[in-house]
């Protein structure tokens, strides 16, 4: 029953093609051109191999049941060729009639197995693959959230995202298809070979000699399509990331002048883009017509030396019937595997990377210090400070020594006068903090700076001196080297981050909107918020008149992040979602640049009444946003070269006092 | 949609023809092989004609040698054509799109429009390919192995009437229910990276706000309906396959036990029922490969349709039919200007009128949504105005061919795009045949030279996709010596020193005072200490001037400008 065995291999092939067509474009589409150009080759297959059949889990069943339909549905269609003998046989010379209607009989019963068994080994395959991506997706999505931002600084997006799109697709499909293909390849294969040694020894020598031709033009074959695969991988790569910057400039062009040298441009990659996908392809399809052309001949070559058989008398027609449609069969494994050793390691390579992401370490968010609430009615939130962790004398409301200690609540202290409670206040100070990013490569030095609760501290300096990694290091987003950062007299380090950041609210530079509606998007900051506190929140921002301008007014869907809306505009709503937080701690950072400044006095006025009693970080390079800080800290390569407040700071007429009268000489 | 493609597959004439052509030859070739193996059977054996069946199986080498030949040729030429014409489609669509307006632009989506530059266009091109060979393939083999079939025992190649109809029916009914699932299953997909894409941009939101849970939730809702949705699909989809092959298996006994009998019966000989069960093979395979090619075909057509409708799409702002020459001088008025955006129910600038002559700058300052930039927009015809005129040179701009006006005006637009490549390749843009010392010149007039001075390799230091490498006071400085490459003769400058700190910024002010003195100046701004200095001074307010005049001037009539211009001044001496 070659046909069936033929149909199902050869259905999803245009197909994977198809898609793997697709997948190219997606992932190069994500993947900037040049040499960040995605490894093909895994590294270490077995391991990943061994990662993903843990990923079976319970479905280890399920993976055992489909490889055994799989193999089961390729044996029946091995046993129906072999029928094709005795049904032969039977008619040829005396009619045995018995021997003939029983031979259907199991011809039939065999061809009933077989759909059986596809279906049920589709289906399993089908239910383990889905079951198992769904896993690694939600994995992975879960890891996403949770790696530290350092992580986020040595992967790019598009890496990460070609992670989660092109290469679970290709692994969901390999899992699908792939497995089961290359199962019922090996299985045909093995089985015809033994049913044509069985059926005839001598005439399967001659299908060897042609087997050894055929693996010897497919290995020709792949090599050179191999090499042709790669290049049009890499020309595929340089014209989307070209498309993609350049359709993001379209306007630029336009302004420019520019249309036909992008044109050009554009001509010239397409070009080589057709070559080498014109040469790829002819080298990928070029298989077809030789294997099965050479199939034919081997086809040819049988027939004759059956048939010489025959005449001899030493095989029956029955045997050379089925020996010949053995003959057709034996091939396709062939070229199936040769096509799909490419997927197959494609497909183990995506893997690898997966796991690589998968493995990678987590931010640690504990700390000992937790944060309670209302602890004795007096202050509002309160640390739950273990008695092990020092308290900094002088940076709490309250002298640590008549610290109150709890021991009837079991929520705040299991064992008696373990704990200590400290009243949140917002007290922040850096002490000698020295940081960067990368080892060797320090952006700040030595900065000590303190922000007494409820004042407002502004950072100014030019780019590149360390005002944002400053405010990256209070909520912890990365850990200082040197020195330490203390909030209400706790170092940052002993507690927890999520209670930490449960405090803190950053309003940053590049607002992140979600999709949703604008209403969602301002409760973001804190997802209890009735509607009344989201319009006062908007009002507090000065939002509301723009959004009540939208015809939705707060019911406004926001796509692609926010699209649509003016940056200033959506820098009002980062704000507003700010101010729903009600955070003890406030970050802006060039918050309000895309914001003219009269509309920047309206949300300052809002925003001081927000920002009563919580402390402040500003950065910022416009005066109207520094000016009336408590305190002005100059950064300049890393370092506070001026501090103060703005009357002081201009009396200095220093290098503040430059950057505010637009005096200062360079070089 | 054939068509369609036409226009696209006419350099490619002669592979485009010769793959179809030699595709039939091969499977000619193809067919013909079972019936020499038949006469093999049927007379080399039954005779015992040793030299009979190597004569025969030799005319089966040639052909297979024959059927090899041209399958390699159609292979080929099949490859040539399929992606001769996605490249076709592909120039064709990036040309139309360099026509757009932005109009065009804004609605057609940057990510939509490189959706269809890459991977449409490359499924195009598989297809193609495939419609040369399989589309060919398919209904040839058919046709053939069913004539053969027939020639050998037409009796026997009734069982056909009734499965090729039957195996059709259900690949019919089967598309009918499986499309609307794939289609289903792909929207949610989509979602899903959405999703995904969206919390990774936003990651730092989302740790600064503790909304890991609230993410993963979001992403867990996501992944669950595409997992239904997955399952569903290809449930349905394990189905067909096994039925097809109860179909053809069931065919095949049918085929054998008839078959068979007439065997017994001594009326049809034992090489052709052989033959006959190969044919039964290859009609049931030609079946699979249409069925199969047609799936392909409803993937490609709709991303046939989004390349297509790329083409098609016409800039809507016309060229005038009589052009006036170039731009003579740098003059620019406003009559009594209107617009709005289309969808848009409210004019975003009314009844604006401005008069400036060459040489001359004006500054325009006025709160966030105050249409600021839609205004200067409408001076290179970046839009076209509803109501009034705009007039650069003492001419409509709408009489200029587009490319004249704006080649007399520079401009920085708010989002400032750099793109991969070096600094001076960058620069090129504002002028193709700059030198050195021209970019050099610009340059140093922006104050960018004295960043760009300190790189070693100076204008060949390289610059990262969307100009990632530079801080945004380092791209405006560059984008604005790239406007002014283009030797303007208006200058256009929409908020293009915001991330400029000040002291560089009053460098620029005085740059611009002594170099572009011929050049009129439009420059938006939110500091006033940036546009005090000009000739005039707008404020804009809600789409409408608030008041014309010299810094001076507003101090003393505009309210918005005393508030500014008091929010800005205060803690400064005097």
């Amino acid at each position: 029953m070659s046909q069936a065995e033929k149909n199902y291999q050869s259905r999803p092939k245009a197909q994977a093609d198809l898609e793997q067509h697709k997948q190219e474009a997606g992932q190069a589409g994500q993947v900037p051109a040049g040499p960040n150009a995605k490894k093909f080759k895994p590294d270490n297959p077995w391991k990943t191999v061994k990662q993903l059949f843990s990923y079976f889990r319970n479905n280890k069943k399920l993976f055992f049941a489909g490889i055994l339909c799989v193999g089961l549905a390729s044996l029946t269609a091995i046993a129906l060729n072999a029928m094709l003998s005795p049904i032969i046989d039977s008619v040829v010379g005396d009619f045995d009639q018995p021997r003939f209607v029983q031979s259907l009989v199991i011809v039939a019963v065999i061809g009933i197995a077989q759909s059986a068994f596809m279906y049920l080994g589709g289906r399993f395959n089908a239910v383990l693959s889905q079951r198992t991506v769904t896993l690694i997706r939600q994995d992975l999505a879960a890891k996403l959230l949770h790696l530290p931002m350092s992580f986020f600084d040595t992967h790019t997006h598009g890496e990460i995202m070609s992670t989660f799109t092109s290469d679970i697709d290709t692994l969901s499909q390999t899992l699908d298809q792939a497995v089961s293909q290359f199962m019922t390849s090996i299985i045909t294969f093995i089985g015809t070979t033994v049913m044509m040694i069985i059926l005839s020894w001598k005439l399967f020598l001659v299908v060897a000699a042609f087997l050894v031709l055929m693996v010897l033009f497919t290995r020709f074959i792949a090599s050179r399509s191999g090499r042709f695969y790669r290049e049009r991988q890499g020309e595929t790569a340089s014209l989307n990331g070209f498309v993609e910057e350049m359709m993001t400039a379209q306007k630029v062009v336009k302004v420019f002048n520019y249309e036909d040298r992008a044109m050009a441009d554009f001509e010239g990659r397409a070009e080589s883009l057709r070559n080498s996908a014109t040469k790829a392809a002819s080298f990928g399809v070029v298989t077809w017509p030789v294997m099965g052309n050479l199939t034919f001949m081997m086809y040819a070559v049988v027939a004759m030396l059956g048939a010489f058989q025959v005449i001899a008398g030493s095989m029956s027609i029955g045997n050379i019937a089925a020996f010949l449609q053995y003959t057709r069969v034996i091939a396709r494994p062939i070229t199936q595997i040769s096509q799909q050793m490419n997927n197959l390691f494609a497909a183990i390579a995506g893997a690898e990377r997966i796991f690589r992401l998968l493995d990678a370490p987590e931010e640690n968010m504990e700390g000992p210090v937790r944060l309670v609430a209302s602890c004795d009615g007096q202050h509002g939130l309160c640390w739950r400070v273990p008695a092990q962790v020092e308290i900094q004398e002088g940076a709490t409301r309250l002298d640590p020594s008549k610290l109150t200690y709890f021991e009837s609540d079991p929520l705040i202290s299991s064992s008696p006068g373990s704990y200590k409670l400290v009243p949140v206040i917002g007290d922040v100070r850096f002490q000698d903090v020295d940081f960067g990013y990368v080892p060797g490569q320090k952006v700040l030095h030595g900065v000590s700076l303190y922000a007494k609760p409820g004042q407002k501290i502004a950072f100014v300096g030019s780019t590149g001196a360390g005002k944002t990694t400053i405010t990256k290091l209070i909520n912890r987003f990365y850990d200082i080297h040197q020195g330490r950062i203390t909030l209400d007299g706790i170092d940052i380090r002993e507690i927890n981050k999520f209670d930490l950041r449960s405090i803190i609210s950053v309003v940053l530079q590049d607002v992140n909107l979600f999709s949703g509606s604008i209403r969602e998007n301002i409760r973001y900051g804190r997802l209890d918020a009735t509607d009344e506190e989201v319009i006062e929140a908007a009002k507090a921002a000065n939002a509301h008149a723009f959004i009540t301008r939208l015809e939705e007014g707060y019911d406004t869907e926001l796509v692609q992040e926010g699209e649509g809306l003016s940056q200033g505009e959506r820098q009002l709503l980062s704000i507003a979602r700010t101010a729903i937080a009600d955070p003890v701690i406030v970050i802006m950072d060039e918050a309000t640049s895309s914001v003219d400044t009269r509309t920047e006095m309206q949300i300052a006025e809002g925003m001081d009444q927000l920002m009563a009693g919580r402390t402040t970080f500003v950065i910022a390079h416009r005066l109207s946003t520094v000016r009336d800080a408590n305190a002005i800290m100059v950064l300049e390569g890393g370092e506070i070269v001026e501090r103060g407040n703005h009357d002081q700071l201009m009396a200095q007429k220093g290098r503040y006092y430059n950057l505010n009268m637009g005096t200062l000489e360079l070089e | 949609m054939f068509k369609k493609v036409l226009p696209y597959a006419r350099p490619y004439r002669l592979p485009a023809i010769l793959s179809p052509i030699l595709m039939v030859l091969e499977v000619m070739a193809d067919i013909l092989i079972p019936l020499y193996m038949a006469r093999i059977v049927n007379i080399g054996i039954t005779n015992r004609d040793a030299a009979f069946v190597i004569q025969q199986g030799s005319i089966m080498i040639a052909l297979a040698l024959f059927g090899a030949s041209t399958g390699i040729a159609s292979s080929f030429c099949g490859a040539k054509a399929g992606f001769g014409i996605a490249y076709e489609m592909r120039k064709a669509c990036y040309r139309s799109i360099q026509n757009y307006s932005f109009n065009n632009l804004d609605q057609m989506s940057v990510p939509s429009l490189i959706t269809r530059l890459t991977s449409d266009a490359e499924t195009v091109g598989t297809v193609s390919m495939m419609s040369l060979r399989m589309a060919i393939r398919a209904p040839f083999m058919l046709i053939f192995a069913l004539i053969a079939a027939i020639r050998i025992d037409g009796e026997l190649a009734l069982v056909f009437a009734v499965v090729i109809p039957t195996i059709a029916l259900i690949i019919m009914l089967m598309f009918k229910k499986a499309m609307p699932l794939f289609q289903k299953l792909r929207k949610r997909l989509d979602a899903l990276n959405a999703t995904i894409q969206e919390q990774l941009a936003g990651i730092d939101v989302i740790k600064a706000f503790n909304r890991q849970d609230h993410a993963y939730q979001q992403f867990t809702e996501s992944n669950n309906a595409l997992r239904a949705s997955s399952l569903e699909a290809i449930m349905f989809m394990v189905a067909l396959m096994p039925l097809m092959v109860l179909i053809i298996n069931a065919c095949l006994i049918a085929v054998l036990w008839f078959g068979g009998l007439k065997v017994a019966g001594g009326s049809l000989p034992t090489g052709d029922l052989i033959a006959f069960i190969t044919y039964n093979m290859q009609i049931m395979m030609s079946l699979m490969m249409l069925a199969n090619y047609i799936i392909n075909l409803t993937f490609a057509k709709a991303s046939f349709d989004r390349l297509q409708e790329a083409i098609e799409t016409k800039p809507e702002m016309l060229e005038p039919a009589h052009p006036v020459g170039g731009v003579v001088d740098g003059s620019l008025r406003f009559e009594q200007v209107y617009f709005k955006y289309p969808g848009y129910k409210d004019d975003i600038l009314s009844d604006i009128n401005l008069d400036l002559a060459a040489g001359q700058s004006l500054g325009i300052i006025g709160p966030t949504g105050s249409s600021k930039s839609t205004l200067v927009q409408l001076i290179p015809r970046l839009y076209d105005v509803e109501k009034g005129r705009v007039l650069v040179g003492g001419q409509d701009v709408r009489d200029y061919r587009t490319k004249d006006l704006r080649a007399a005006i520079g401009m920085v637009l708010q989002q400032n795009t750099l793109v991969s490549g070096t600094i001076r390749s960058n620069m090129v843009w504002g002028n193709e045949e700059a030198s050195d010392e021209q970019i050099i010149e610009a340059l140093k007039q922006a104050q960018a030279w004295e960043f760009v001075s300190q790189y070693e390799d100076g204008l060949d230091h390289k610059v990262e996709q969307g100009g990632s490498n530079f801080s945004g006071g380092q791209k405006q400085r560059l984008t604005i010596a790239r406007a002014l490459l283009t030797n303007p003769k208006i200058l256009i400058l929409d908020d293009s020193t915001s991330a400029v700190d000040m002291d560089t910024d009053a460098k620029l002010q005085k740059a611009f005072k002594q170099g572009l003195d011929q050049v009129t100046l439009i420059m938006i701004a939110q500091r006033i200490s940036s546009v005090k200095n000009l000739d005039q001074i707008l404020v804009l307010d809600q789409g409408r001037i608030e008041a014309l005049g010299t810094h001076e001037e507003l101090l003393e009539k505009s309210e918005i400008y005393q508030e500014i211009y008091r929010s800005q001044q205060r803690g400064l001496p005097a």
